[in-house]
């Protein structure tokens, strides 16, 4: 039986999350589906029936899913459920949101995080910050996952688009309501969840302006700001570029820790980025124990070395 | 109005934990534990909103064998008027936890639930969300701001997602599930844990609240995740840019 993936967008574009489940789908079943459900998203439809391996786009356009309200997509996900063996959506802020409401609605157990697919009902996730992986089976009637985009591919395009059903279903529960966002204007930045390369800033820098700093170095590298905890906490950077365990899980193909010590709960966020650089001017920070590369010297001066050196390149 | 706090106890975050010798679990046995850091959020708001007149009591719920009496005691010395402990000596999922919890909110009339996102040992962030829909109740998770108006039986929220702070009204009764920068919890006075002891905590066997727990998981390993390896350190900014572009070749 089928895959429904539920697709993160903001009703313009499809969120490049959805294509990384798109590759997990295929290791459950060969028939898979996905879920676009917002207001007037036919942009996004488009973009989803033209992925690979992609059986069938559906459609709900609501005004009562624009703004993705956990308490309406749950209830029309419940409705369609009964077609799908699995049911998957991402580990960000909007699968963590809605998937356990749906897997409650339908009285079956969720399993989150997963980064591996070792079997049709056997998974692997991370728990206590990633310091242990634990294997999961699963013998229920279906199957309820919250994905780790990072941990799978991008899936492909594929040559001609996929049939697109839409749904006349509309749940409007009146239980909540969208008011506003408060978003960080990232100028340019790539997005930290995509961005090949990342730029972190931790407790070692102490202004807003020193993460300007950070971010002429970002500017050259074509790199998107992170953030430990610290520098969250601290008010330096807003809550939605921090990488760890209750943040972001990111990994690029280069990490640049700036003044991050290492605390177990960030390294959750970072650790599987292909190289890891640490910069901090203690020797003895934890960081150091598995970045590929290291320097001790003061962030201050290196940051600003750095960014000339890239200029001059 | 009534609110219900859940308290988890979980390994002292701390620590660096030890999976046991069979590869089925993380050690917990003879481990330093502590009540889950985002349930200490959650107790700390509910006592802000207490004391602001908005909230009447706080009870607060642990599920699991005796040793989390401790953690209940805690959550007395931080303010809460009373204890439910839900004996088990299993370890529930988080549906079977919410089923647990929805029997109680509606035994103790409760117009609020406030949780934990997540517990730092599995990670599951399920729970809240999970008991918002059994109850058919509006949810607010990972909030960072909590704003009740009890005349208009409405909350407003801020919200930590991946696109930033999105602020939401809910309707009451609500389930929220607490962020790291909603509050910072208070220090605890010693006359506070002292007054704690005093507090009722009352025991409730698991099977009376829920006859029959229905779990379709089953862990077959716990492992160590892969260890990166120490790298190479160099000593100078032009030494680390030459590497990255000859060696590692990712610039």
């Amino acid at each position: 039986m089928a895959v429904l993936i539920i697709a993160e967008h903001d009703n313009l574009n499809l969120n490049d999350v959805t294509k990384h489940l798109v590759t997990a789908a295929q290791q459950l079943d060969t028939e898979i589906h996905i879920l676009i459900a917002g207001f007037e998203p036919q942009q996004v439809v488009t973009q989803a029936s033209t992925l690979a391996n992609v059986n069938c786009v559906l459609q709900a356009s609501n005004n009562a899913y624009k703004y993705q309200l956990a308490e309406n997509l749950a209830s029309l996900i419940q409705t369609i459920a009964a077609d799908y063996k699995y049911i998957i959506a991402p580990a960000t802020t909007f699968g963590k949101n809605v998937l356990p409401r749906v897997a409650a609605l339908l009285d079956i157990e969720q399993i989150s995080d997963v980064t591996a697919i070792i079997s049709k009902n056997t998974f692997v996730h991370p728990i206590y910050a990633g310091n242990a992986l634990e294997t999961v089976a699963t013998s229920a009637a279906k199957i309820i996952l919250t994905i780790r985009p990072t941990a799978f591919m991008m899936c492909n395009l594929a040559a001609t688009n996929c049939k697109i059903k839409n749904l006349d279903l509309v749940f409007e529960l009146n239980l909540s309501k969208y008011l506003s966002i408060e978003t960080s204007a990232n100028n340019g930045l790539p997005d930290l969840s995509a961005a090949a390369i990342v730029v972190a800033g931790g407790r070692g820098l102490h202004t807003k302006d020193d993460f300007e700093m950070l971010k002429q170095l970002a500017i050259k590298l074509h790199a998107a700001i992170g953030a430990s905890r610290a520098a969250v906490d601290a008010g330096l950077v807003p809550n939605d570029l921090q990488i760890g365990q209750t943040g972001k899980v990111v990994a690029p193909k280069l990490y640049i820790a700036v003044g991050i010590s290492g605390a177990i709960q960030h390294l959750a966020g970072m650790k599987d980025s292909k190289i890891i650089v640490a910069i901090n001017k203690d020797p003895e920070a934890p960081i150091f124990k598995l970045a590929d590369y290291g320097l001790v010297a003061d962030l201050y001066q290196v940051i600003p070395e750095l960014t000339l050196l890239l200029d001059a390149k | 109005m009534k609110c219900l706090v859940t308290v988890k106890q979980v390994v002292d975050p701390y620590i660096n934990i030890r999976i046991n010798s069979d590869h089925t679990a993380v050690e917990t046995a003879n481990i330093k534990m502590a009540m889950n850091p985002f349930d200490e959020i959650a107790m700390e708001e509910a006592m802000r909103q207490k004391e602001a007149g908005i909230i009447s009591s706080i009870t607060a719920v642990s599920i699991g064998p005796i040793s989390v009496q401790e953690t209940l005691r805690q959550a007395l010395a931080r303010g809460a008027d009373e204890a439910i402990h839900v004996v088990t000596s299993q370890t529930l999922t988080p549906l079977n936890i919410a089923k647990v919890l929805a029997v109680l909110v509606k035994q103790q009339q409760t117009q609020l639930v406030l949780l934990g996102k997540q517990a730092i040992d599995d990670d599951c962030n399920q729970t809240g969300q999970m008991l918002a829909a059994l109850l058919g109740w509006a949810q607010g998770t990972f909030c960072s701001s909590v704003k009740i108006d009890v005349a208009n039986q409405g909350i407003t929220v801020a919200r930590e997602t991946d696109y930033g702070l999105e602020t939401l009204q809910l309707r009451l009764p609500t389930v929220i599930t607490t962020d790291l920068r909603l509050n910072e919890p208070r220090y605890i006075s010693l006359p506070n844990v002292m007054q704690a002891k005093r507090k009722p905590i009352s025991s409730i066997n698991l099977d009376s609240i829920i006859s029959e727990l229905r779990t379709e998981i089953k862990t077959l390993k716990v492992e160590a995740p892969p260890q990166r390896k120490a790298g190479i350190m160099v000593q100078s900014v032009n030494e680390l840019l030459h590497k990255l572009q000859h060696e590692a070749q990712v610039i």
